[in-house]
């Protein structure tokens, strides 16, 4: 899969839990224009199965969501 | 924005988990200042939320010291403190919930001729005191000075609270003309109160304060909440601003601050 846009900003969330993964989030794209990406990295398990849906609630789109070789998850949030 | 050290980020993570509030919503609670007049009954709760939830600059007003008939309810008070002014009592408990804010003491009574240079300098006033002649003074000034503010007021086991945006929503003296005669008034020592339903209403006062800083939801404005602890009955009775109002009317009578009768005599127990 192709990136459909270039990140603005980059957040590691690797190693980071529940529900703090969200705190790293919000905080990244509170620095965001509107239409600007965040490509984040999210643990599997709990991260990945919450995290894009909250970002989701919170009015933002999901781009793009792919498990990297370590297992981890790159997840591109365009804020809304 | 504020640059958030982690270790804030942790402390306020469940703050900038709610939509509402975020992180712009904690950078306004940083930002505020917020004053608590009585550090009583309602006073004490306020106090430790509006600590813990980060409120940059807490101002506290109350002249007496630490009795051992205040700990039944004032639980920002311990033991230990008994005989220490109420205002530093409460400032050790704040800043060791919260280091990282400004706590100041006014170890003083409030009266006509200080209110206004103290409450000044803030963004949201929580009354907590338990005498109608301060709450009268509070609101007067308040009002005067464009600054919006919670009243509340505990007896036994009833409970009641309005906010005040000055300018936008009734006032106390719109419903509440004047202080009512000093021997008509039951004093708290004589009446009693149930301990828990001072963090009740103290709470919900420091909920109002948290949110009018944040704008978040709707305030109590117009509105007075009452409820009563035997039942667990709350109620909300609307109210309007009267253009009739003695202070916040078209044609207002009360055009400088007084001392009423009873707010003379500085000796007053908080709830
Ligand atoms: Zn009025």
């Amino acid at each position: 899969m192709t990136k459909i846009k270039t990140a603005d900003a980059v957040k590691n969330c690797r190693g980071v839990g529940c529900p703090m993964n969200m705190v790293y989030t919000k905080v990244e794209l509170a620095k965001l224009q509107s239409g600007q990406v965040l490509e984040l990295i999210l643990d599997d398990g709990p991260p990945i199965n919450n995290v894009p849906g909250s970002v989701i609630k919170e009015g933002h789109k999901i781009l793009e969501q792919r498990q990297l070789a370590d297992g981890a998850w790159l997840v591109l949030v365009e804020k809304g | 924005m504020i640059d958030f050290t982690s270790e804030q980020l942790e402390r306020y993570s469940r703050h900038i988990l709610l939509q509402d509030v975020g992180v712009e919503g904690q950078a306004k609670l940083l930002g505020a200042k917020v004053l608590i007049v009585g550090a009583g009954g309602l006073g004490a709760p306020a106090a430790l939320y509006l600590a813990a939830a980060g409120i940059g600059t807490i101002g506290i007003v109350d002249s007496d010291t630490v009795e051992i008939s205040n700990l039944q309810r004032q639980v920002v008070h311990f033991t230990k403190d008994i005989d220490m002014p109420k205002v530093e009592s409460a400032k050790e408990k704040m800043l060791a919930i919260n280091p990282g804010i400004e706590v100041k003491t006014y170890q003083e009574c409030l009266n006509a001729d200080n209110i206004r240079a103290i409450i000044r300098d803030y963004d949201f006033v929580v009354d907590g005191t338990d005498n109608f002649p301060t709450k009268f003074l509070v609101n007067d000034a308040c009002v005067m000075d464009n600054i919006p503010f919670s009243h509340g007021g505990i007896l036994r086991f009833d409970g009641q609270t309005m906010t005040v945006v000055p300018g936008k929503s009734a006032c106390y003296r719109c419903f509440f003309r004047k202080p009512p005669p000093p021997d008509a008034v039951p004093t708290c020592s004589q009446a009693g109160v149930l301990g828990a339903i001072a963090g009740m209403l103290g709470t919900i006062q420091a909920a109002e304060a948290l949110k009018y800083v944040t704008e978040v939801g709707e305030l109590l404005t117009d509105t007075l909440l009452s409820f009563n602890a035997k039942t667990m009955n709350f109620r909300k009775v609307t109210l309007q601003k009267q253009k009739n109002c003695p202070i916040c009317g078209e044609n207002p009578t009360v055009t400088e601050l007084i001392d009423e009768e009873q707010a003379l005599t500085c000796n007053l127990r908080q709830y």
